[in-house]
């Protein structure tokens, strides 16, 4: 099936990959003309061209918390995501990889329970009672690793199928290395690329998580997502730089994802 | 199981290793838990619960209501269509990137990886600036007199909006299946006198069923439980099954958590469903047989 075409035929393809190419960027071509635009009403192109918008949204206080908050979730997320996902993984294949079977079928659930079901839930069990976690940070970090962990354990766990681990934790040990030595300082930096591969990718749509965020937390503890949604009745053109602005980093983060991914060996 | 694969591997590590490394599950499984499994629980437990004890009367509350069936006829509607253009047009962008050279194909691939990501409230908005009532687009074709007018805020609207989402997780899904198709089955058809249709419809259509009908379902999975587009787009005044779910348990009146998991396991029913109909086809399927 590699095999590029010729003449007509050629042409017809890459038209529909053109066309497919335009189709995808139309909105965002259109939100960052509108973002850049002085005035745009009525017309089919904009009146003039500025920075203003992009200048008030960078010097907003709220903005630049809801931000923050984004940003501190999501980290936070992932840290937890390594922390239990790793070992996870490590045990299962080494130690039980008949276990392998039900994480697939488990991981499976954050994928196909929707977040909207799960919120239902989740006010009802954390809203009040031992664990009140509802309009906090903390509730999200907790679904937002649920969120992550379909994708990085599907990662991960190629990337150590890959590696051979019971070769080289026999090479470890060989060489005098105990379990835990041989996971730390030999399995480890070989998933290394493998790891920040998935996080980036993973950091990327969870920065655009919207559903847990609002259900859950709302303005109590507001992210960027609540926020573009809270501004809904401020100018469109400001709306626009933020829309530009979080899609800037969600690029930036593909983009060094799919780097990374082209110099994994 | 078979006996060969109870005994213990060769490389087993010793015991005591064994019970630390069961240990090392035990955070992962409070996690997984807490986050995942109690409010599943939660949710189909108290489905079943009314005033009185255990019943159907969330169940029966919500078919024998005008407004909820009109939900689920939304969200069938929208989920269906969406994810029927998303595929065809996933089909042919997937087809076509096969066959244009390297660069470009690159290009594009990571392009709709990166869109991907583009769903919920920003694309809302993208879709308002561009679409809406005064929308740049909805103008030119106005002016140009392809259309009479456009409401983004409609059935119509919707289905075009997660029609956009669909692509990108089509293309993904859809693009490796193509690998399955061998250039010298094309060439033996075509030595063969049959032509290009005929090549599709017996030989690359019926290769491609079950990655087809497997992204299909997907897809649908994935309108059919997506919430932030049309609360975003629509404040929540569009009546679909996730918004009528959110505003029983986030709401400002009208707070009834039971029904909300009543209908919140309607849908998740409805995905189960989804997913049995696509097992028992692909158990079925040339390619099981075989």
């Amino acid at each position: 099936m590699r095999r590029a075409e010729q003449g007509p035929v050629l042409l017809y393809h890459r038209l529909v990959v053109w066309l497919l190419f335009l189709i995808l960027l139309l909105p965002l071509a259109g939100t960052l003309l509108y973002s850049l635009a002085t005035s745009w009403s009525a017309t089919v192109l904009p009146s003039g061209l500025t920075l203003k918008w992009y200048l008030a949204l960078w010097s907003d206080a709220r903005f630049l918390s809801a931000f923050g908050h984004s940003l501190l979730v999501c980290f936070g997320a992932l840290l937890l995501s390594v922390l239990l996902i790793l070992p996870l993984l490590f045990v299962v294949h080494y130690h039980f990889p008949r276990l392998d079977g039900l994480m697939n079928v488990l991981i499976l659930l954050p994928f196909a329970i929707p977040p909207v079901v799960s919120s239902v839930g989740l006010l009802q069990v954390y809203g009040s009672g031992p664990l009140p976690l509802i309009g906090t940070p903390w509730i999200l970090i907790g679904c937002y690793f649920t969120v992550a962990l379909p994708f990085m354990y599907r990662a991960i766990s190629n990337n150590l199928l890959a590696l051979n681990l019971r070769d080289l934790m026999d090479a470890a040990r060989v060489h005098g290395a105990s379990t835990w030595q041989a996971a730390f300082w030999v399995v480890l930096p070989n998933l290394r690329k493998g790891v920040m591969v998935a996080l980036f990718l993973s950091f990327s749509f969870l920065l655009g998580e919207f559903v847990f965020a609002n259900l859950l937390v709302g303005t109590r503890y507001e992210t960027l997502q609540v926020y573009l949604n809270n501004m809904r009745n401020s100018s469109g053109h400001f709306n626009s730089a933020l829309v530009i602005s979080y899609f800037f980093f969600v690029l930036l983060f593909t983009w060094a994802a799919n780097r990374l991914n082209k110099d994994l060996p | 199981m078979t006996a060969p694969a109870r005994r213990a591997p060769p490389w087993s590590a010793p015991r005591r290793g064994r019970w630390l490394a069961a240990l090392c599950l035990l955070p992962f499984a409070l996690v997984f838990f807490a986050f995942q499994i109690a409010p599943l629980l939660w949710v189909a437990v108290n489905s079943l619960q009314t005033a009185d004890g255990w019943s159907l009367a969330n169940f029966t509350r919500i078919l024998e209501s005008r407004f909820y069936r009109q939900a689920i006829s939304h969200s069938l509607q929208v989920s269906f269509w969406s994810s029927l253009f998303g595929l065809l047009i996933a089909l042919l962008g997937s087809y076509s990137l096969h066959r244009v050279d390297s660069r470009l194909r690159d290009f594009v691939n990571a392009f709709a990886t990166m869109t991907s990501n583009f769903a919920g409230v920003p694309l809302a908005f993208a879709f308002i600036i561009l679409l809406g009532f005064n929308g740049a687009l909805t103008l030119l074709l106005r002016q140009i007199g392809w259309i009479e007018d456009f409401n983004l805020y409609s059935k119509t609207g919707l289905i075009v909006i997660y029609t956009y989402f669909q692509i990108p997780l089509g293309v993904l899904l859809l693009y490796p299946a193509f690998d399955a198709l061998r250039e010298d089955w094309r060439e033996s058809a075509a030595l063969l006198g049959a032509s290009t249709w005929r090549y599709w419809c017996h030989i690359g259509l019926p290769v491609l069923t079950p990655a087809l009908v497997g992204t299909f379902v997907i897809l649908l999975a994935n309108a059919l439980g997506a919430y932030a587009t049309v609360y975003a787009l629509t404040t929540g005044n569009f009546n679909i099954v996730p918004i009528r779910i959110a505003a029983l348990v986030a709401g400002d009146i009208n707070l009834d958590p039971w029904l909300a998991s009543a209908l919140a396991m309607l849908l998740v029913g409805l995905m189960a469903l989804i997913t049995l109909v696509h097992q028992w086809l692909l158990r079925r399927s040339y390619h099981a047989a075989r």
